[in-house]
């Protein structure tokens, strides 16, 4: 059950590429600043949009991340539930069968486990099996992904496994441009949306333009980012590893190697189109997950390469994962479970210089 | 919105046990329909500005528990041993969890930490009358019911600690207590999810008497659970099968009445959680989750009828966390008034009065188990502290009972049986 809301003391700086397409460097904000302003902005701009979950109310949220809304919009559109996934959740995809757009927050993505039922077989399948009479317009969010130190149960990714079932979208944001132009998208979008956020970022600054600032602002799903642009190795990440692919690249960078990290933004629909186009170029490729490596995002990406663009690798893809254990709680065990920076590194050289003999991986 | 606060409002809650005691305390908890802001929203939510606490203004002398078929015990004494039993269980307890606190702040332990502070008297009051081979499953709360179930301090702390030592060598932490041996079946950090996990402990044991005519398969399982949780539906599927099949346990609701921020009074339509035994055809019982002999006298009744075979029990301990939800939570919503008003009643300090007014122990005795749990958790604590870590090869232990479930590498080998497997170094 959850029990912290904490900053980690790892501190994941955003890396900054020429290509950002706003210049000046205005201001900061936190992701959770980005997703909390997102919503009230979208509450706003619809009096459809509600938000409800566990604490979202008078705790002002788990994570902090609906802060001040309750007294915003007061109860009839900020509901506290009680712990009851299943039926929230399930009462969520009713409410938007008939016209609301609901935000269902999970207090963390683990939770949403005693709700997949809803989410899998009843807001994906719906559009589909009314003959697209039904649609329904929700956003499952909250935070997703190996936290710090709540072992098994509460340290997991479930992006593979929302992104493998048809009729959901799957968005995984990574910096407080991604959380605030992701979130707006979900909630306007048609159909369902399982919003992944992580934990460990909501206290992360990033810049942002005026224009992210802007209540218009919008992005396009199923559009992936180049964070920094590179010629020598393609990177794919989402969400916190896309912090790791950055500071890789900076290292990679001073050893001569220059690497493309691409932020995914958007786990289904994937981007095939940036990724193969970047694998073109570079003729080289790293994943990086934080889920476990079976059936992952990865072999996903992987595939995507191997059918579109495979007479242009030069080495095999590299694929970066969890550890394919359940999460131990001893913080050394810990560490060696999830991918570090160090293990993005050596994967990349591995694949820009075969110097490291292969070894069959899991 | 056409709700109305009316469909919110409860009766008072109960507060009474099936013997009554000269220091009972009924409390009632009610709207205050006179503060409520007319121009508020009545859905859901608004009704958060209705409630306030209210200590009881005079005793309440029926009692509330007519559907309960627990006999009347004639004596409430226990003997002293019982008595200094209890006592250093609840210390141990007490203890126990401000030591968590202190080696939290000092950044020897991590995650989510949440104490059982204030609650002591259910889980002494329950798992002390258990045998060793019967079963509890316990929550994301979980360090003392292990403590109660014999789990030693040094490897509740070690876990922790996260250290090899601990009972689940480091794997498991705060929340994911297990010993095999002792029977504990874990702490389950979901709302809930221990629920059916204990009825199946249960049902095990029904099965092996029933069907594998292992006529000393008498277990009885003890599943602890939150008021919060009895919103939740797994709570319900299981007390319909557990009264369904007559299985051998006792459902202890520990209603602290906050789920984090969230009022058992804001979150349940009925908050009489007792009532809803009766209505799946068992027993329940409402009873003073402060007072530990009272908690003992309703859990030999409910864990007497488990073990005859005469089916589960709902058990609603009323009692109050003293800290916040956990370790991290500003535990800001909760009313200071109500706060006191349950520091007031420390089950600590009643028995402790209990004890001397029966003149069951002395100050000194009381002194010396205090001195004694005092010495067992500076010893905990430097086990723990001293203890190794777990080897970087623990990592790939344990996710299969058979580790062929890893599956065949390159060479065409099981790839358990690489000697980088168990060295640590194979890829995962």
């Amino acid at each position: 059950m959850w029990g912290v809301i904490r900053q980690k003391t790892q501190s994941i700086r955003p890396a900054f590429s020429a290509i950002r397409h706003f210049s000046s460097a205005a201001k900061e904000i936190t992701v959770r600043e980005a997703l909390n302003t997102a919503l009230d902005e979208e509450m706003s701009a619809d009096p459809k949009v509600f938000l409800m979950g566990e604490e979202v109310g008078e705790y002002q949220g788990a994570y902090k991340i609906s802060k001040g809304l309750l007294d915003k919009y007061g109860p009839d559109r900020v509901l506290d539930t009680p712990i009851t996934e299943a039926g929230f959740a399930g009462i969520g995809v009713g409410a938007a069968y008939y016209g609301l757009r609901p935000v269902v927050e999970f207090m963390t993505f683990n939770f949403s486990m005693q709700a997949i039922d809803h989410i899998i077989n009843s807001a994906a399948k719906s559009n589909y099996m009314s003959a697209g009479q039904i649609s329904v317009p929700i956003v499952f969010r909250g935070p997703n992904g190996a936290a710090a130190g709540v072992g098994a149960q509460h340290s997991q990714c479930y992006a593979s496994w929302y992104a493998s079932c048809p009729g959901l979208k799957v968005l995984t944001p990574y910096s407080s441009e991604d959380a605030r132009g992701l979130l707006k998208a979900a909630i306007r979008d048609p159909d369902p949306v399982v919003f992944l956020e992580n934990e460990l970022l909501y206290g992360e600054s990033f810049p942002v333009s005026a224009e992210v600032l802007d209540s218009s602002f919008c992005l396009p799903i199923g559009k992936a980012k180049i964070e920094r642009e590179g010629k020598d190795v393609t990177i794919t990440a989402y969400s916190k590893m896309v912090g790791f692919a950055l500071k890789a690249a900076e290292i990679l960078a001073k050893e001569g190697i220059s690497a493309e990290v691409i932020n995914l933004r958007s786990i289904r629909p994937l981007d095939r189109s940036t990724i193969n186009t970047s694998v073109r170029k570079t003729n080289r490729l790293v994943t990086v997950e934080e889920g476990f490596p079976q059936h992952g995002v990865g072999a996903e990406i992987c595939t995507s390469v191997i059918e579109e663009s495979f007479g242009y690798l030069d080495a095999p893809v590299e694929r970066i994962a969890g550890a394919d254990v359940p999460m131990p709680y001893a913080a050394n065990l810990e560490r060696m479970a999830v991918p570090q920076i160090e293990d993005i590194v050596r994967a990349a050289k591995r694949a820009c210089h075969r110097s490291v003999p292969l070894v069959a991986a899991a | 919105m056409s709700f109305t606060a009316t469909k919110f409002a409860p009766s008072p809650l109960p507060l009474s046990s099936t013997t009554p005691r000269s220091n009972d305390k009924p409390l009632s908890f009610s709207f205050d329909h006179s503060k409520a802001n007319p121009s508020s929203s009545s859905f859901l939510g608004s009704t958060r500005k209705l409630l306030r606490f209210r200590a009881p203004a005079k005793p309440r002398s029926s009692s509330p528990v007519a559907a309960v078929l627990l006999q009347q015990t004639s004596n409430l004494l226990i003997t002293k041993e019982e008595g200094l039993e209890l006592y250093e269980d609840m210390i141990l307890g007490r203890f126990f969890e401000d030591k968590c606190a202190e080696m939290y702040y000092r950044g020897k332990m991590f995650g989510f930490v949440h104490l059982y502070n204030g609650q002591e008297a259910v889980s002494t009051g329950f798992i002390k009358l258990l045998k060793k081979e019967d079963y509890v499953v316990s929550t994301y709360r979980d360090h003392v019911h292990a403590l109660s179930k014999g789990v030693s301090s040094r490897a509740v702390m070690s876990e922790l600690f996260g250290k090899a030592t601990g009972c689940c060598r480091g794997q498991g932490g705060s929340m994911h207590m297990f010993s095999k041996e002792h029977n504990m079946l874990g702490g389950f950090a979901f709302i809930g999810e221990g629920i059916p996990v204990a009825t199946g402990a249960a049902f095990s044991s029904k099965y092996r008497r029933e069907v594998l005519n292992q006529a000393d398969a008498d277990q009885v399982t003890l599943a602890f659970f939150g008021d919060g949780t009895c919103n939740n539906g797994q709570f319900y599927e299981c007390l319909n099968m557990a009264a369904l099949w007559k299985l051998p346990i006792v459902f202890v609701v520990e209603n602290n009445l906050w789920a984090i921020g969230m009022s058992h009074l804001r979150a349940t339509s009925d908050p009489q959680i007792w009532k809803k035994g009766p209505a799946f055809g068992m027993p329940g019982v409402h009873v003073d989750g402060m007072d530990v002999l009272k908690v003992r006298e309703v859990a030999k009744e409910a864990i007497g009828r488990a073990r005859r075979g005469e089916g589960p029990t709902l058990v609603e301990c009323e009692t109050y966390r003293f800290r916040g939800h956990s370790l991290a939570d500003p535990d800001e919503l909760r009313d200071p008034a109500e706060k006191e008003y349950y520091a007031a009643r420390d089950p600590i300090t009643a028995l402790k009065q209990y004890l001397a007014e029966n003149n069951l122990a002395s100050e000194q005795e009381l002194k010396a188990i205090e001195k004694k749990i005092d010495e067992i958790l500076d010893d905990a604590v430097e086990f723990a502290d001293n203890s190794p870590l777990p080897p970087r090869s623990q990592l790939l232990e344990n996710v299969f009972a058979d580790p062929k479930g890893f599956g065949i590498g390159p060479d065409g080998k099981y790839r358990c049986e690489d000697p980088k497997f168990t060295e640590g170094t194979a890829q995962v």
